[in-house]
């Protein structure tokens, strides 16, 4: 596939994250820590990001689906997921967990669950639009190409 | 005249997320900064030479070697164990640590935990996640423990080269509402509202 065309997507889908709200600015700071010395960071700390949330997510659901639901314990894995999302930008799944924390300190029980799909749900959206993003990073790479810089 | 290497600026990190641990790293690295992380404040006292259950008594422990002395010491304030609270006080209440200045980082802006930790000694209180400019307003505060100009034009670079790549309009909300609250000197008196 021709290089420019590659760029061109990848442009495209960059900026639709930012304008649907799923990145925010934070997501920009961490690709200005990226250099020649260490070019695979961002790829490195979302990776990361994907295992830890990715646990985080399942413990909370098997959480919700027991018996007696320890909302403490549940709080607890929010307050951590959403730590790790503010620090890598992810705007939308950040929002999720601070409505969450909002609806635990109101113990509204029925508005926490209530979170609890969404939240999935992002953390699933935000995922597949990051590895299609670093898909056509190393397309464009391995064409020859440059990563096309992000201008806000 | 003697010529001597000025030996990096040290930072102690501590957080008990790795991904915190790897941004902070980066983040700090990419500054030139010396930088150890620990996954536990009961480690980054073990790596600062105070046991847990030792007295804080200066000839007790080893003085540690030019090479692995710490300047700056950030830490998270929410973590199992030890809080970044805990560790700050026992910071403080040892006489050979309690020149060191340290940071709080939080991802919760708490007026009255804000307070503490600056009554405590903390030399400031960010927000997470940790940014450039939050190190930019710190560095005139660390001056006074080492002698750091080279730091201050990287600084000033480095903004210079943020603000070119980033080109932000004035008045844009940032999106995930970061502030920096409670850089200390002159001494932030909040007054909480609850």
């Amino acid at each position: 596939m021709d290089v420019s065309m590659l760029q061109r997507t990848y442009s495209d889908l960059l900026t639709s994250l930012f304008r649907e709200g799923i990145l925010n600015q934070q997501f920009t700071e961490l690709q200005q820590l990226q250099d020649e010395n260490n070019p695979g960071f961002v790829f490195e700390v979302v990776s990361l990001f994907f295992e830890d949330s990715g646990r985080l997510i399942n413990e909370l659901i098997s959480n919700f689906n027991q018996q007696a639901v320890d909302y403490k314990k549940i709080d607890a894995y929010v307050h951590q997921l959403k730590g790790s999302s503010a620090s890598i930008g992810a705007e939308k799944i950040r929002s999720v967990c601070q409505t969450f924390r909002e609806y635990y300190d109101k113990n509204d029980i029925q508005g926490c669950y209530n979170c609890i799909q969404p939240l999935n749900q992002e953390f699933v959206t935000f995922k597949s639009k990051l590895e299609a993003l670093f898909t056509l990073e190393q397309q464009i790479v391995a064409a020859g190409g440059s990563i096309p810089m992000m201008r806000h | 005249m003697e010529i001597a290497t000025q030996t990096p600026f040290h930072v102690l990190a501590v957080d008990d997320s790795s991904l915190e641990r790897k941004l902070i790293e980066k983040l700090l690295k990419t500054s030139s900064y010396q930088v150890t992380t620990v996954d536990s404040g009961s480690k980054a006292l073990e790596f600062l030479g105070l046991k847990e259950d030792q007295k804080s008594n200066a000839s007790t422990f080893p003085l540690y070697q030019k090479e692995t002395k710490v300047n700056l010491i950030i830490t998270d304030y929410c973590m199992p164990g030890m809080s970044g609270y805990d560790l700050l006080k026992k910071i403080k209440e040892s006489s050979a640590l309690r020149d060191i200045p340290v940071v709080i980082l939080s991802s919760e802006n708490v007026p009255s935990r804000v307070t503490r930790c600056l009554e405590e000694g903390a030399e400031a209180f960010f927000l997470k996640p940790l940014k450039f400019s939050d190190l930019a307003r710190l560095e005139p505060h660390l001056s006074k423990s080492k002698d750091v100009p080279e730091m201050h034009n990287l600084f000033k670079s480095k903004m210079g080269l943020m603000s070119k790549r980033n080109k932000r309009k004035r008045g844009e909300q940032d999106e995930n509402l970061h502030e920096t609250v409670g850089v200390t000197g002159p001494r932030l008196k909040l007054t909480p509202s609850d």
